[in-house]
């Protein structure tokens, strides 16, 4: 198992790097790298100041070894805007998102696996139906969409939830739950495949034919193997989570990383979108190690 | 000797194969009705969509006073909501099927590729896959689209190799199960040349697999570009998608939730139809599953 982990380590860290790679290159060889830097309006000798200063002049290898030095020492440099370490401004922010996400895919997980193993238990049934119809709307419709709807619909006409910011809970319910709609709707599917499947075999059988009660025998004797397939996707659904944060937090006022980016790339921060992008790779790259765990505690056949 | 039924046409075929589903069959309709407004529509109604009427401005949607073209209201310059929705339908498509499409060759001409070569080659592409799939899609388009313009061709492009790796991975998991199968063994041992085996012989067979997740990526690329002309990084004014379009009727959603609300019901009916046709096409596109279709229609002859 120790290997295995290893082996997937290994190559997370080589997508790490193509990552910094790529950042690099791109951020280099597409045009004038002070134009990401510096604001839109800046003079020729701000920009030519700004060259020297970060030495942007040098031979495009020394900037590569400069960076990939600034990197492993987590230095990314002063945020623009602020005048304060970016690396500082990021981390701020990311408990933020961190939370948010966490508790929605809690949420998720628990809701999902429970409708759709009651779902798989009658397969083609009426509360079948309704689920597969709502996981259908609801992986249909656009984040920023429900968000603002649902803006309109319970901040501004029944006044009865905040329509932005963090103070009280009630601020929370609105963005958990857009966030909440499409992997919920994805994982659920899952669930309902993994269920039908694992209900049909023979074991299942043999512990109905044995008297077992019904619940035991979806949340006890089947849920456990059901739960293989859905784990891989949890983990896939939590890391495009942040895709939805982007999304939710621009529009809630939500002071995540997903605002923090969006706002950096509207004030032209460059050096707070960097430290951003590094950071939530780093998440991510542990998260998937974090799955990968438990993939290996659930299933003992699995010995890499 | 028992007759063999001729098979029918492929279009009849399809037609009742259709009709089993009818959730499909709705997909369908709205999505052809869809497509030929998007091609033709904008030809009568751009100038209802371009030309400000001060007079009419927010017109309330769903009567007809201010005539058909205004039945959905009007937006705060007094444009049809209407042309303007269909003349944005056109970009919204357009970009997201020449994405689908350039995401799809590339990726399943390497996946063709990765499963037909020696393991470091085969190694090498899988890890390019890793890192693109290693970071959320919004994210990286957010990235690239800042360090390069946000024009219409850059937008394809990370939108087109984000969904690279989906093909790559679907079609190499094919062609490794397709290739150890009988008529691939038969056509190796009769002398044929690997292009001849990968282009005739097991192309054929992982194409179906590959337009059915291309359906629901459709919907999927749709939903991204969407996002990111809503955040004000995708597609900039004039020029207009659904997603630009919510994002100019949200500061007026209390006074005209109209001008916010239509596109966004299009991007989900869109989505929707999308997603339909696709639970459709896993079934009928698969030989061993067809049959729930071809079972299921009501009239026999």
């Amino acid at each position: 198992m120790k290997a295995f982990i290893g082996k997937r380590a290994i190559s997370s860290v080589i997508s790490l790097v193509g990552l910094i790679i790529m950042v690099f290159f791109l951020s280099r060889l597409t045009g004038d790298p002070t134009a990401l830097y510096l604001p839109l309006d800046a003079s020729i000798e701000s920009r030519e100041l700004f060259r020297e200063l970060h030495g942007l002049n040098d031979s495009i290898w020394l900037q590569f070894w400069n960076y990939v030095q600034d990197i492993a020492r987590l230095d990314f440099g002063d945020s623009i805007r602020r005048s304060r370490p970016a690396l500082e401004v990021v981390l701020e922010a990311f408990p933020w998102t961190l939370l948010l996400a966490f508790i929605t895919m809690i949420l998720v997980t628990f809701f999902a696996v429970l409708i759709g193993s009651l779902a798989a238990f009658r397969a083609g049934g009426v509360f079948d139906r309704f689920t597969s119809t709502f996981s259908l709307i609801g992986s249909s419709a656009p984040d920023f969409w429900v968000a603002i709807v649902a803006i309109v619909i319970f901040a501004v006409q029944l006044r009865w939830l905040p329509t932005s910011g963090t103070g009280t809970i009630w601020h929370w319910i609105l963005p958990i739950t857009v966030l909440f709609i499409r992997p919920f709707g994805l994982i659920l599917q899952v669930v309902r495949g993994s269920m039908i499947s694992v209900l049909s075999s023979a074991y299942i059988k043999t512990a109905r034919a044995k008297g077992v009660k019904t619940r035991p025998i979806i949340f006890v004797h089947a849920l456990r193997n059901a739960m293989l397939p859905v784990i891989t996707v949890i983990g896939d659904q939590a890391a495009a989570m942040l895709n939805g944060a982007v999304v939710v937090e621009t529009i809630f006022g939500f002071p995540g990383i997903g605002k923090l980016m969006i706002d950096s790339i509207l004030q032209r921060d460059f050096t707070v979108i960097l430290a951003a992008i590094m950071v939530t790779a780093l998440a991510i790259f542990i998260m998937n190690l974090l799955i990968d765990l438990a993939y290996t505690l659930l299933d003992p056949r699995i010995r890499y | 000797m028992p007759e063999i039924a001729e098979p029918r046409p492929l279009l009849v075929q399809i037609y009742r194969m259709l009709m089993a589903d009818k959730f499909a069959l709705c997909g369908v309709i709205f999505l052809i009705i869809l497509a030929v407004s998007a091609i033709f529509g904008p030809i009568f109604l751009e100038d209802a969509a371009t030309r400000p009427n001060l007079r009419g401005r927010n017109a309330p949607p769903l009567s007809m006073e201010n005539g058909w073209v205004n039945f959905l209201g009007t937006d705060s310059v007094g444009r049809s909501m209407l042309a303007r929705i269909l003349v944005a339908s056109r970009n919204t498509l357009q970009i997201s099927f020449i994405s689908v499409f350039v995401a799809l060759s590339i990726g399943c001409a390497l996946g063709l590729i990765a499963g037909y070569s020696t393991p470091r080659t085969s190694n090498l592409i899988l890890r390019g896959a890793d890192i693109i799939m290693s970071f959320p899609s919004l994210l990286l388009a957010v990235i690239v689209l800042y360090m390069l313009e946000p024009s219409i061709f850059n937008l394809v492009l990370v939108l087109a190799i984000t969904r690279v790796p989906v093909y790559l991975r679907t079609t190499r998991a094919e062609v490794l199960e397709v290739r150890e199968r009988m008529f691939v063994q038969a056509a190796v041992v009769m002398g044929a040349s690997k292009r001849r085996i990968i282009l005739r012989h097991i192309l054929p067979m992982v194409i179906p697999t590959l337009i059915t997740i291309a359906t629901l990526d459709f919907a999927f690329v749709m939903l991204a570009e969407s996002s990111l002309s809503f955040l004000g990084i995708g597609i900039q004014p004039p020029d207009i998608t659904w997603g630009l379009m919510v994002a100019q009727g949200r500061p007026y959603l209390v006074q005209a939730w109209w001008l916010a609300f239509w596109p966004g019901l299009a991007i989900i009916l869109t989505t929707m139809s999308l997603n339909l046709l696709s639970i459709w096409m896993r079934t009928a596109l698969d030989p061993v599953q067809r049959w729930r279709l071809e079972i299921g229609r009501k009239t026999n002859d």
